[in-house]
């Protein structure tokens, strides 16, 4: 106590420029955090969010009843183990060629571009996304089917190419960025490696499989640790704002973000698309902090807490 | 050795450059559609090589239509607001949790790490903001949730205080008597340069690329950034349609409206500014990933 007092004496200015970093977090992360009781309940706007009648589980019932419940948790898992794969896979690939480019321009020209499509919204890519896919308009329907002289899709409708489109557009996006990550971490291999291999006649191949893809093991593990961390959640954007919210599309491209978004604006049930919001929270949550407690493990240093 | 080297680099170079130009391919069907004769896109699409040009939609976007430039205001003035707002809470309360005497940093490093681990998702979100703010359709609906602090920014900053900024320097001006706004002021901040421009470049850059905010609070059409107006011309033709009527003198225009290629006019106007500033900032902002990525 004794101690308590006389830091604060010493130290106020400290606490002062706290303030309204606290105050937004107890607005902005835990008055909504107090607010998942409503997931408990019936809700009514005239009593809002705490004096609503409590219903207890029925709602976590109503909602594992629904076929939603089991179609939106796989599409968020499935999705997000195929990002992970694929995306970890082609980010290494790229930031190896990336390495072994020797001009430094031509080097700093591709880091440059591939960045590009991680600076944009998902409305902007929405919209680069119809510019080849439209029904009437679009790139591929009136330049590339034609040329290979196939019939026009209307791709919009048509949900069996959509796991493929969402993966694509997630790897288009997410390239630049993820390979940056991994093109880091081989710049800070220790070049003499290179050079004590080279005596001793590895080629270049035997270089990268045994001293570039070791180095980068444990910035791997961690990157795929903290994605698997954060498998329940999604990129709404990508769910709901690239496939233009089409009605057909909806089994492959509703997730448990859009569903909940869709659950806020349309249906009436409040307290359901909370029960499917709050268990996306807790899994979420034991995920997070799993997934930190194994990373800490491996490297302390690159540990959230 | 030499020969089979340079046919390796061409081998590489090649793939990077089919790499770099599937990146950058939308951007140019989008450039060219944005400047493509209406009737000729109708009869041919998108296409990379437009039969006929025409600055049509640009004339348009940029002269007749009220609304796109009111937008394109409201971006920028919400994006320099909301990035300022945001770096000043992120600093004054990343410099405190830096400070190791500091009694309880313990506890609100927890209060600020507990609001990465956990959310209350989007119900309660919105039903606060909504219920208890009322904060639809207002400017701070644009500027405030979820935007205003990232947890993980003061994360950044703070360890880059932690590392970079040695005690002692610290501890020698407050010896001699420096009140802490001072030290952080005239000490601490010209020595964090560099940590201020990638959060500036990050921050600024989620301000300018936001548009769920817009969805979730804003209805009012003359509330819409950029990002929301191009959203929501997307959702409905009819809207924009409409608000550019209101918007006066395109009351005429609206019957021919150059509907497809004003769309992709406005988009490009939607990333022209990041594509500019982007080529100026693109090592910080490298190097802010990163940093970044690692932790987190």
């Amino acid at each position: 106590m004794q101690k308590a007092f006389k830091s604060l004496r010493r130290s106020w200015p400290l606490y002062l420029m706290m303030l309204p970093g606290i105050a937004y977090l107890i607005i902005n992360n835990y008055i909504p955090m107090t607010g998942i009781v409503v997931a408990f309940k019936q809700y009514n706007v005239r009593s809002g969010l705490y004096h609503s009648p409590n219903i207890g589980f029925k709602n976590f019932e109503f909602l594992f009843k629904t076929n939603d419940a089991w179609i939106i948790v796989r599409n968020t898992l499935l999705y997000n183990l195929a990002f992970i794969v694929i995306g970890t896979v082609c980010a290494i690939i790229v930031a190896i060629l990336l390495n072994e480019v020797k001009s430094t321009a031509a080097k700093q020209i591709y880091q440059t571009v591939i960045l590009i499509p991680f600076l944009i919204s998902m409305v902007v890519v929405s919209y680069l996304v119809f510019a080849f896919l439209s029904d009437g308009n679009g790139f591929l329907n009136k330049t590339v089917l034609p040329a290979m002289g196939k019939e026009a899709i209307s791709w919009y409708n048509s949900p069996q190419y959509w796991p493929f489109i969402l993966i694509f557009v997630n790897l288009w996006k997410g390239l630049g960025y993820n390979s940056i990550l991994y093109f880091a971490t081989i710049c800070g291999i220790d070049y003499s490696l290179y050079e004590a291999a080279i005596v001793d006649g590895a080629n270049r191949w035997q270089r990268i499989i045994h001293i570039t893809l070791p180095s980068l093991r444990s910035t791997i593990i961690i990157l795929t640790l903290m994605s698997l961390g954060n498998i329940f959640r999604s990129d709404f954007g990508l769910f709901y704002q690239v496939p233009m919210n089409s009605g057909t599309l909806i089994n492959v491209t509703n997730t448990i973000d859009t569903y909940v978004y869709r659950g806020l604006t349309q249906s009436n049930n409040i307290g359901m698309t909370a029960a499917a919001g709050l268990y996306q929270s807790a899994v979420g949550f034991v995920l997070v902090f799993a997934s930190n407690i194994i990373v800490r493990r491996i490297d302390n240093e690159s540990a959230l807490f | 050795m030499v020969e089979k080297d340079r046919g390796f680099q061409i081998g590489i170079n090649i793939v990077m450059i089919l790499i770099t130009v599937m990146c950058l391919a939308p951007f140019v069907l989008l450039i060219m559609s944005s400047v493509t004769d209406e009737q000729a896109l109708i009869v041919n699409g998108y296409s990379f090589f437009p039969k006929k040009l025409s600055l049509e939609a640009y004339h348009y976007v940029l002269a007749d239509s009220t609304s796109m430039l009111r937008a394109y205001g409201l971006s920028f003035l919400v994006t320099i607001i909301g990035t300022l707002c945001n770096l000043v809470i992120t600093t004054l309360f990343a410099y405190p949790l830096s400070r190791k005497e500091l009694f309880g940093r313990g506890f609100f490093a927890f209060f600020l790490y507990f609001t990465m681990l956990f959310s209350g998702g989007l119900v309660p979100t919105y039903i606060m903001w909504t219920r208890m703010f009322r904060i639809q359709n207002t400017f701070f609906a644009l500027i405030i949730p979820g935007l205003l602090m990232s947890a993980f920014n003061v994360i950044m900053m703070r360890t880059y205080f932690t590392t970079n900024i040695p005690e002692a320097v610290i501890e020698a001006v407050r010896i001699d008597g420096a009140h802490e706004f001072r030290i952080l002021w005239s000490i601490v901040l010209p020595m964090a340069k560099p940590i201020l421009a990638t959060i500036l470049i990050l921050v600024g850059l989620g301000y300018w690329n936001d548009w769920t905010n817009g969805l979730y609070y804003i209805n009012d059409d003359r509330l819409y950034t950029v990002q929301v107006l191009l959203m929501n011309i997307q959702r409905s033709m009819e809207a924009i349609k409409q608000s550019m009527q209101q918007g006066g003198q395109a009351v005429t225009g609206a019957i021919n409206m150059p509907s497809t290629a004003v769309r992709m006019a406005v988009t490009v106007m939607c990333i022209l500014p990041v594509m500019i500033v982007y080529p100026f900032v693109q090592k910080q902002f490298v190097k802010g990933i990163a940093i970044g990525a690692v932790k987190g």
